[in-house]
Parts: C-alpha cells; sequence; structure tokens
C-alpha cells in the first residue's frame, strides 16, 4: 500500500483535475457547494459531458431545480449539444419535481422514491456518472432529521452502486450546516464562490476537503465562457523550467549593449518602469517591433492605449507595426482593466498564449492592472504568471507607470521589481532647464550590465541611447553635451567623466 | 369629444366580452368538476403509493384504510401501488417521498408524506376538518 493513491474520476475541466490531483473521488460522492448563479449547473454538467465524450461513462442527471427543456436550452447556449448523447443513450435526463404547497407531513417517510427512480435512471443508461442538481429543493418541507439520515443513506447507496456522483447545493447561511447536514459526511466539497470586489466579479473555486487526497488549499478563479470552465491552472512550485543561455535582441542596439552586448536572456522577464511620459511604450514597441522582424511571434497586451493608437504612435517613431499585424506575426490583446479581474486577465491572455504560442509577450502597462484588487493578491498571481510564462520559455516585459517622487515607495513597483530578471528605469531628468529623459539598468540577473545612465532618446528612426557628457559639476545638458564631446574629442585630458571614447550621435 | 365617448362605449363593450368569457370559464371549471363528481358519484379518489412492506408503507396501509372507513365510507376510491412493482409510475407521478397518498380528487391535490399516523393532519389534507 506504498503508492496507493486514491481512485479518481476525471473530470475534463481544464484546471480543476490539476487542484484535485487528477479529479473526484471515483465511486463516491462529490458535495458541490455554491451560491445562486455561482456555476454549479454548468459544473456539474461538465462533468457528465465530459464524462461521456472523453471516458465513454454514461451519465444520469436528476434535475430538481429546472425543467429539462429549459436546462437544455441553457446548455445550447454554452455549446452543450446533448440531443445527440441522449438519442445514443448515453445521458438520461430526469426532472424531479417537488412542490412544498401540495405536501403534508402526516407521519414517518424515507426517500425510497428517489433512490428508485435513481436506480431505474442508472440501469437505463449503464450510469458511471451521477449528478444531483441540486438537493435543497428536497430541504424546502421535508423534516431534517429524516433528510440527514437519508441523505447518509443516499451517499452510501451511491457508492454502492459504483457511480461517481456530484451532489450540488446552495449554501446560503451555511445551508447544510444549518440544516443539520454536515459537509464531512461527503468524501470531497468543493465550495463555488462568485464575488464582487471593487465592482468586478470574480468566481472563484475551493476545495474545502477532499479525504484521502492532497489537494490545492487555494481560492482558484475560474471562468465559464463558451467552452465551459477553465479554473486557473496551477503551475507546481516543483517545476523549474531549465533556463537558457540563448539571448534576444532588445531592439535598442545601445540597450544590448548596455545588457552585456547581447540583450535579455530568452525566456526572462523584463521591467521597464518610470514616469509617465519617459517612454515605457517605445521602448516595449521597439522590443516588439526587432521580435518580429526576426520572424518570432509576439503578444502585445495593451491596458492603456487602443492597438490602432499604439500603431499610429509608434509609426512616428520608425516602427511600422500595421504590416505585422497584418501578416499575423503580432498580435494584440487590448482591454480594459476594469473590465475583469487580474486573474481573468491572465486567464485570457493565456489562452491566446496557447493559441498563437508567441516567443515574447508584452504587457502595457502592468501598473494599470494593479488597480483592480488588493496588492498581496497581484503579487502572487503576477508571481505564477511569470512562472507559467517561463514554463514556455516565453520572454515577457511588463511595464510599470510609477508616479514622481515615488520610485523607492511605490509598493507595487517594489513588488514587480524584485520579481524579474532584467529591471530598467526611465526617468526624466532635468540639466540646465532642459528636459531629457535618461535610461538605466536597475539590475540584470546573470549577466554583466553596465551602470550608465544613458540619455534616452526617440526620434523618427527609433531609440537610441546616448552617454550623458559630465563634467566635474554634474551631467551637462544637450546643447553643452556636444559642445563638450567636441572638447572630449580634441582634448582628451580633460575627460573626467568620460572614461571610453563618446558615442557620436552623428554615427548613429 | 365624440372619439372620446366612442373609445369610452368601446372599453366598455371590450370589458363586458371579457367578463363573459371569464364567467364562461369559470362554469366550465365548475361543469367539469361536477362531471367528475357524478362519473365517480362524488367519490374521493386516492392514491397511495408504497415501497413494498417496508414498516412505514405497511402501516400507512393500515391507518388509511381505517380512516377511510371511519369518515369516508363508500365515499373513496382507493388505490394501491407498489413502486417496486411499478417503478414507472415513480416518474409520471414524481414521486420521491415514500409512502406518500395523493389525493387527486376533489381538488386541491395534496400529497400526504408518511404513515399517515397522524389521523388530524390526514384528515386536514383530506378537507375533512
Amino acid at each position: 500500500m506504498k503508492n496507493f493513491t486514491l481512485p479518481k474520476s476525471p473530470t475534463g475541466i481544464q484546471g480543476l483535475d490539476e487542484v484535485t490531483n487528477g479529479g473526484i473521488p471515483k465511486n463516491r460522492s462529490t458535495l458541490l457547494l455554491g451560491n445562486t448563479g455561482s456555476g454549479k449547473t454548468i459544473l456539474a454538467m461538465e462533468f457528465l459531458v465530459n464524462g461521456i465524450v472523453l471516458f465513454d461513462e454514461p451519465a444520469v442527471f436528476m434535475a430538481f431545480e429546472e425543467k429539462k427543456e429549459n436546462l437544455l436550452m441553457n446548455l445550447k447556449s454554452l455549446t452543450y449539444n446533448l440531443d445527440t448523447h441522449i438519442e445514443n443513450n448515453k445521458i438520461y435526463i430526469e426532472e424531479v419535481l417537488i412542490n412544498p404547497d401540495e405536501m403534508l407531513e402526516t407521519g414517518i417517510y424515507d426517500l425510497e422514491g428517489l433512490f428508485v427512480r435513481l436506480e431505474q435512471a442508472i440501469n437505463k443508461v449503464m450510469a458511471k456518472r451521477v449528478v444531483l442538481d441540486s438537493v435543497d429543493k428536497l430541504f424546502y418541507g421535508l423534516d431534517n432529521k429524516i433528510l440527514r439520515s437519508e441523505f447518509l443513506r443516499l451517499l452510501s447507496w451511491l457508492n454502492k452502486m459504483k457511480v461517481s456522483s456530484i451532489i450540488s447545493s446552495e449554501i446560503g447561511d451555511h445551508f447544510l450546516t444549518h440544516r443539520g447536514i454536515e459537509e464531512y459526511v461527503a468524501d470531497c466539497v468543493i465550495l463555488l464562490d462568485n464575488r464582487v470586489t471593487n465592482q468586478i466579479a470574480t468566481r472563484r473555486l475551493r476545495i474545502i476537503k477532499y479525504r484521502g487526497s492532497i489537494h490545492g488549499n487555494n481560492e482558484y478563479p475560474f471562468t465559464i465562457d463558451e467552452k465551459g470552465i477553465s479554473v486557473y491552472p496551477i503551475i507546481s512550485e516543483a517545476f523549474q523550467p531549465e533556463p537558457t543561455s540563448k539571448r534576444i535582441s532588445s531592439g535598442i542596439e545601445d540597450l544590448d549593449e548596455m545588457l552585456g552586448k547581447k540583450g535579455f536572456y530568452e525566456g526572462s522577464s523584463i521591467l521597464i518602469s518610470g514616469t509617465a511620459g519617459t517612454g515605457k511604450t517605445s521602448t516595449a514597441a521597439s522590443f516588439a517591433y526587432s521580435v518580429c522582424k526576426a520572424n518570432k511571434r509576439c503578444l502585445f497586451c495593451a491596458f492603456e492605449e487602443a492597438p490602432k493608437q499604439i500603431i499610429r504612435n509608434m509609426g512616428s517613431i520608425g516602427f511600422h507595426l500595421n504590416q505585422l499585424v497584418k501578416s499575423g506575426i503580432l498580435t494584440f490583446y487590448y482591454s480594459r482593466p476594469s473590465l475583469q479581474n487580474l486573474e481573468l486577465h491572465f486567464l485570457a491572455i493565456k489562452k491566446i498564449i496557447n493559441e498563437i504560442k508567441p516567443t515574447v509577450v508584452i504587457l502595457d502597462p502592468i501598473t494599470n492592472l494593479m488597480t483592480e484588487g488588493p496588492n498581496s493578491d497581484i503579487r502572487s498571481m503576477l508571481t505564477r504568471f511569470i512562472d507559467f510564462l517561463k514554463t514556455q520559455h516565453i520572454t515577457v516585459m511588463f511595464t510599470a507607470a510609477i508616479t514622481v517622487g515615488s520610485i523607492e515607495r511605490n509598493p507595487s513597483d517594489e513588488g514587480i521589481s524584485s520579481m524579474v530578471d532584467t529591471w530598467m528605469m526611465v526617468q526624466d531628468i532635468e540639466i540646465n532647464a532642459e528636459r531629457s529623459r535618461s535610461l538605466c539598468v536597475m539590475k540584470s540577473r546573470g549577466m554583466v550590465h553596465s551602470t550608465d545612465v544613458r540619455k534616452f532618446k526617440i526620434s523618427t528612426k527609433g531609440i537610441t541611447l546616448l552617454r550623458i557628457a559630465a563634467n566635474n559639476k554634474g551631467p551637462l545638458a544637450d546643447s553643452k553635451r556636444k559642445a563638450k564631446e567636441h572638447d572630449n574629442l580634441s582634448t582628451s585630458k580633460e575627460s573626467i567623466w568620460v572614461k571610453e571614447s563618446p558615442v557620436n550621435e552623428n554615427t548613429k | 369629444m365624440r372619439i372620446q365617448n366612442k373609445i369610452t362605449i368601446l372599453s366598455a363593450i371590450l370589458f363586458e366580452k371579457k367578463l363573459i368569457t371569464m364567467s364562461k370559464k369559470i362554469a366550465d371549471n365548475i361543469k367539469v368538476n361536477t362531471q367528475a363528481l357524478k362519473d365517480n358519484g362524488g367519490k374521493y379518489i386516492l392514491c397511495l403509493f408504497v415501497s413494498g412492506n417496508l414498516p412505514n408503507s405497511a402501516s400507512a396501509i393500515v391507518n388509511i384504510k381505517a380512516i377511510c372507513e371511519k369518515y369516508l365510507k363508500d365515499r373513496y376510491e382507493l388505490e394501491i401501488i407498489d413502486i417496486y412493482q411499478q417503478p414507472d409510475l415513480a416518474i409520471t407521478e414524481q414521486i420521491v417521498v415514500l409512502p406518500v397518498l395523493i389525493k387527486k380528487f376533489p381538488m386541491p391535490k395534496v400529497r400526504m408524506l408518511g404513515d399517515l399516523s397522524r389521523t388530524e393532519e390526514v384528515l386536514k389534507g383530506l378537507g375533512l376538518v
């Protein structure tokens, strides 16, 4: 019994089987709790449909709440067309109507009628999977003491029938416990939740208990779309992707030079932070442009500017992205941060990543997403997202907008900067009443990198980084720099600050 | 003014028509009910669903028979159905709880759950109190 693992019945639902370490317990009952509209019926139905399609296990669905026609209609809108499965005798749906208005208790009773119907239904299709949705209808008008013992009998009976079952129920005010039916009677309890924080609703799933099996303890966000349920997949911490020593150009020659003359590591994470108008998006676009020019796919996730606007703006500095979008090598994902929760953004992005398999993903700006949800969540989510990208060997570039003067104190920025492999800062500096942009590499793991603060110049031909000329009184303004450079060339003895030969702008 | 008048008259007619159809419907209903009453001689139609001879079911049979003999002598039709023998009826009659006595006539339909040991409740369900 050393390597004994509990037999499991895979749900086939993306992410859920990972969280449950293989599915729900086979031939046993799983309690599915959740409020109205939390997705119980869909999850349960997907368990059955996947059972039929993927594992050839016929199914029985006992509908306590909805009429069969309504149920089928609702599911059709989610691309579950059960008609063929019904015809092929793969699924049997039965309505169980309970009308408390016409009921009157006159003595002791049991749920034998339900058992008879279940047995008949199971035998009809030789079912291996059963769903009772949702049993709290039973609780209206029936005696709780009787129901409690009958409920226990139901669980052991289903076990005896060798069917894996999901029994769903409302949770309102600790519903089951309130009714004297504690959750502990079931072998596995899954809780669904649809919570609204900051006016953004997120569906979450949590496994409260799972007898005899390890399982994820966290709350996992999930979505319901036309393809059904997806639980946000978890990347196990144990998995360590093999890092590569391959390099990828940043698209800015001078920046590559600062980064050990080769650029970023492939599959690394890069952060560009800076105040507004310092050229973050331009740097990111430049990276995207060079990636695409090298015939590699790139996904540009824009959370601030609309893609069309980015295309126009970047055209003005020599990056003609339009062609790349048309040829399909550059994909834009554009969404408003407030549209949905951060995790759901990541989920959506992840779906696109799985479809187009990009080499590089750009998120511009990540800080816009940060306004949604508390900070601790964001950190863990970003870590998971970065982990995911690392396993896929995808290079990711984040841009982060920070407010002036708060570079050290900005918690969200700090939170990300410790996570990423390469961190660059773009800043405004003022020299002799002249504003200019500057860029420096704050850190870059695993490579020798320049510690210079370079002048960051955006022109119609793209981005160039210039050395800042300085005398012993500090950096020089652009107008004086040229003169200084000239001086340096003629009298190199005077050069105090510039150690290497200065870069002439004209050669760029 | 004229138009206004016409509208009032028209709506009055419509309203009257509605009333007539409504009362017709009610009358129809009564007719059907009385028809049914005549058909079975105004008898109560009762269906008792049981699960084999499990204790609750056995006592339900004893109890209902006693109640019917005492309160509804010669005024009832009682059918006892073993759901194990006719499981299909569990679906058509929407049986969940057993034993259950369904009063099909007179209206309203009532489901009396349990072994029918609480006579007062049963009489309430039968509309006799």
